[in-house]
């Protein structure tokens, strides 16, 4: 069996969002760059602010989780944070996350990468932790403050974002996996040297033989060897580079477009990297009803995409107040300027 | 001199071939044309192409591939006359064979333009078909040198963007009856007026789409061929003339001389005029080329090239069917290789195996191909058996 299943079954006990609030218009982007010339791939991006990074997102979605998962944070026995703008090459984002939500000192802690997939890999090993009996509860981050080169195509779509999720017993689960898969292999259609600032990518080359091979195979093999299709799913969700890539992905695999609306989040909030399709997730939950089946595939490039089945239960009528819902976040905007988020993402040499 | 005759023929798909090498793709149809030769070995294989060097880090690649189609140690040259090496290797693959100093000759044109990661790369590598010193210096790319000539055209005749429209509209047309056409989907004149420009006036929807792809033919003299197959075309003409590179020095940017030149003298082979002609595969690299194609070659006057698209004579039914398998707009255009695919679509067409596409009764096809903005040009004209 290629796809899997834990022997005991595992569940989301908590989830998380955050958005940071600051928006770049595409159209702002076309005007300094092209003269306003052109299609856009995207609505608006969010922008990280002068002080916010991987790890205070990972903070504030993380914090989001354990309000909804209501656990102490002491028993959480892991936290994992995926992410391809870690602040440091050598120091983890995920012992000041740790500390910050009070996990520390008797917690598992690491730093994950595989570029835009390198948060849902935590999801995976969680769910393995969690249903070894190692933990009873592992939190996985999917964070980024992603940066695109200036006057380059992507630059249109890198944003900032974060979601988390407190992985648990299946009787505590608002959601729990019925499986998982992941379908990887090498290829190089994006990467960055450790002394680069900025990405290369393979242009055309990022399209078929890399994003589409992979989503395409790892969500058509795990619902084959699951015994789904499409029709079987409530909701469906994407990795989401931009707005085209995803929804053709789910129309491939037999999706309708209404099936990902409530998840595809890119026009809004641009592709925020290792977060993006676990944030478009926390906004299908939003939502969701118990019984829903969710499909959800994520993409990193190098390559690599990690597929989930999920259903819904009844923990998901239970949504606690004063927790903010991945739509507010993105209600809550306040627009800049190209120079502003020069500054703010601090795109300016000074020195 | 002898006759010559095509007694096979090959061709990929034209895509983007991410999971094909050069070498692959060149193999690919080298094979298949030998197979329909029902030949197995050849005495040489002249290989056109334009960028291997540039954009996949090899040169050399005629003794590269005849070795990796199982050719080994036979006679095997790259040709290269920018966009026109396909025709180019066909012209020397005739010559070859005309001359008596090769019985069976294959000749492969061969691209892949997907080597070229990033469109950056794609452009710079194309703008070496045109003058470095004194156009690609100065920022001068081949849409851009194309955009001059079609904003010079459109002032001089009085024609509008959208008159170019029928141009692409009929290429995609007959793509779509094209199983190794890139593009095999019909286009509207609203989407060719909404197409984002790349230099203007030309646009998205002006511009053939650059891709991988390889086709092959074999050769022999026309007296053997008759042994072989009751299938065989003949070459009754084989013509090369160049102009100067930069449009600047030409007598007239208007006047594709080098055109001109070469289907005058591919007629006179022929023995036959532009009004004999039953279709031709043109090189409508931007629809400005089609139309300054049309008029150096006789079939509109200067100014009408617009006008024969417009009055749908460029269509299958019409006067001079032109991209009669999507051309290199629909069908796509893998740079050194186009010369090549276009004799293999005239030999489909006068063979009979031309599918829903099939014009009827063909005796005579042209192939015209054209490196950069007209420096060299190379007409064929080919026979039905």
């Amino acid at each position: 069996m290629t796809i899997m299943k834990p022997t005991k079954e595992v569940g989301i006990v908590g989830y998380g969002a955050y958005v940071p609030r600051y928006r770049l218009p595409a159209s702002e982007i076309a005007r300094v760059w092209i003269e306003g010339q052109g299609g856009l791939p995207i609505k608006e991006k969010a922008v990280a602010g002068l002080d916010e990074d991987t790890v205070t997102i990972s903070i504030e979605a993380a914090r989001n989780a354990l309000k909804r998962a209501s656990i102490h944070p002491q028993e959480i026995r892991a936290v994992w944070v995926g992410s391809e703008s870690h602040p440091y090459a050598v120091k983890p984002t995920s012992t000041v996350v740790a500390e910050a939500i009070g996990a520390t000192p008797n917690v598992q802690a690491a730093d994950f990468e595989f570029a835009c997939k390198a948060g849902t890999e935590t999801i995976q090993a969680a769910m393995g932790f969690v249903a070894s009996g190692m933990a009873r509860y592992a939190l996985g981050v999917g964070a980024d403050t992603a940066q695109g080169r200036p006057g380059d195509a992507l630059e249109y779509t890198t944003g900032s974002g974060g979601a988390a999720y407190v992985i648990g017993p299946k009787e505590e689960s608002l959601a729990y996996f019925e499986g998982a898969y992941s379908y990887v292999s090498d290829t190089p259609d994006f990467f960055r040297r450790s002394y680069e600032r900025y990405p290369q990518h393979g242009s055309r080359f990022t399209g078929e033989p890399a994003y589409f091979k992979h989503v395409l195979a790892a969500g058509q093999h795990l619902m084959e060897e699951l015994g789904y299709t499409a029709a079987d799913y409530t909701a469906a969700v994407f990795h989401q580079p931009n707005t085209r890539f995803p929804q053709r992905a789910a129309k491939k695999l037999g999706f309708t477009p209404q099936q990902i609306e409530a998840g595809l989040l890119v026009p809004l909030v641009g592709n925020t990297y290792a977060a993006s399709s676990m944030l478009g997730l926390t906004a299908i939950l939003d939502e969701a009803r118990p019984g829903d089946r969710i499909l959800l595939v994520s993409y990193g490039s190098g390559a690599g995409s990690d597929a989930f089945s999920l259903v819904v239960t009844e923990l998901i009528e239970e949504r606690p107040d004063r927790v903010l819902c991945t739509r507010d976040y993105i209600a809550r905007r306040k627009e800049i300027d190209y120079a502003t988020y020069v500054r703010y993402r601090k795109k300016l040499r000074m020195h | 001199m002898r006759d010559v005759s095509i007694i096979g023929m090959g061709q990929t798909k034209v895509s983007e071939h991410w999971d094909k090498s050069l070498r692959q793709l060149a193999t690919e149809a080298i094979s298949a044309a030998l197979s329909d030769a029902g030949l197995e070995r050849a005495d040489a294989l002249y290989v056109g192409n334009m960028l291997s060097g540039e954009v996949s880090g090899q040169e050399h690649i005629a003794a590269l591939i005849a070795d990796f189609a199982g050719l080994r140690g036979i006679e095997a040259v790259k040709v290269e006359a920018a966009e026109s090496s396909g025709a180019a290797a066909l012209r020397l693959g005739y010559m070859a064979v005309a001359s008596g100093l090769m019985d069976t000759v294959i000749v492969c044109g061969v691209e892949k333009m997907t080597d070229a990661v990033s469109s950056a790369t794609a452009n710079a590598a194309l703008a070496l078909a045109v003058d470095s010193d004194y156009e690609t210096l100065h920022g001068l790319s081949l849409a851009a040198l194309n955009a001059l000539l079609m904003r010079r055209y459109m002032h001089e005749y009085g024609v509008k963007r959208e008159d170019f429209a029928p141009f692409t509209v009929n290429a995609h047309q007959n793509a779509a009856g094209n199983p190794y056409a890139m593009f095999p989907r019909p286009v509207t004149t609203e989407a060719f007026m909404k197409a984002p420009m790349i230099a203007e006036p030309v646009s998205l929807m002006d511009s053939a789409p650059l891709a991988d792809g390889a086709a092959a033919i074999v050769l022999c003299p026309s007296n053997k061929a008759r042994d072989l197959t009751a299938d065989a075309v003949r070459i009754v003409a084989s013509a090369v003339a160049t102009d100067s590179l930069a449009i600047h020095d030409r007598r007239d940017p208007l006047f594709l001389e080098g055109a001109y030149l070469s289907a005058q003298r591919a007629y006179q082979q022929a023995e036959a005029g532009s009004a004999d002609m039953d279709l031709f595969e043109i090189h409508d690299a931007f629809t400005i080329t089609a139309a300054l194609s049309l008029e150096a070659c006789g079939f509109a006057q200067r100014g009408q090239g617009v006008r024969l698209a417009q009055e749908g004579e460029i269509a299958l039914e019409g006067r001079i069917p032109i991209c009669t398998m999507g051309g290199l707009k629909a069908r796509g255009n893998p740079a050194g290789a186009t010369g090549v695919y276009q004799i293999v679509e005239l030999v489909e067409q006068l063979r009979g195996q031309a599918g829903v596409n099939q014009l009827k009764g063909a005796r005579l096809g042209m192939a015209q191909s054209i490196g950069g903005t007209g420096g060299t040009v190379i007409t064929h004209i080919l026979e039905a058996p």
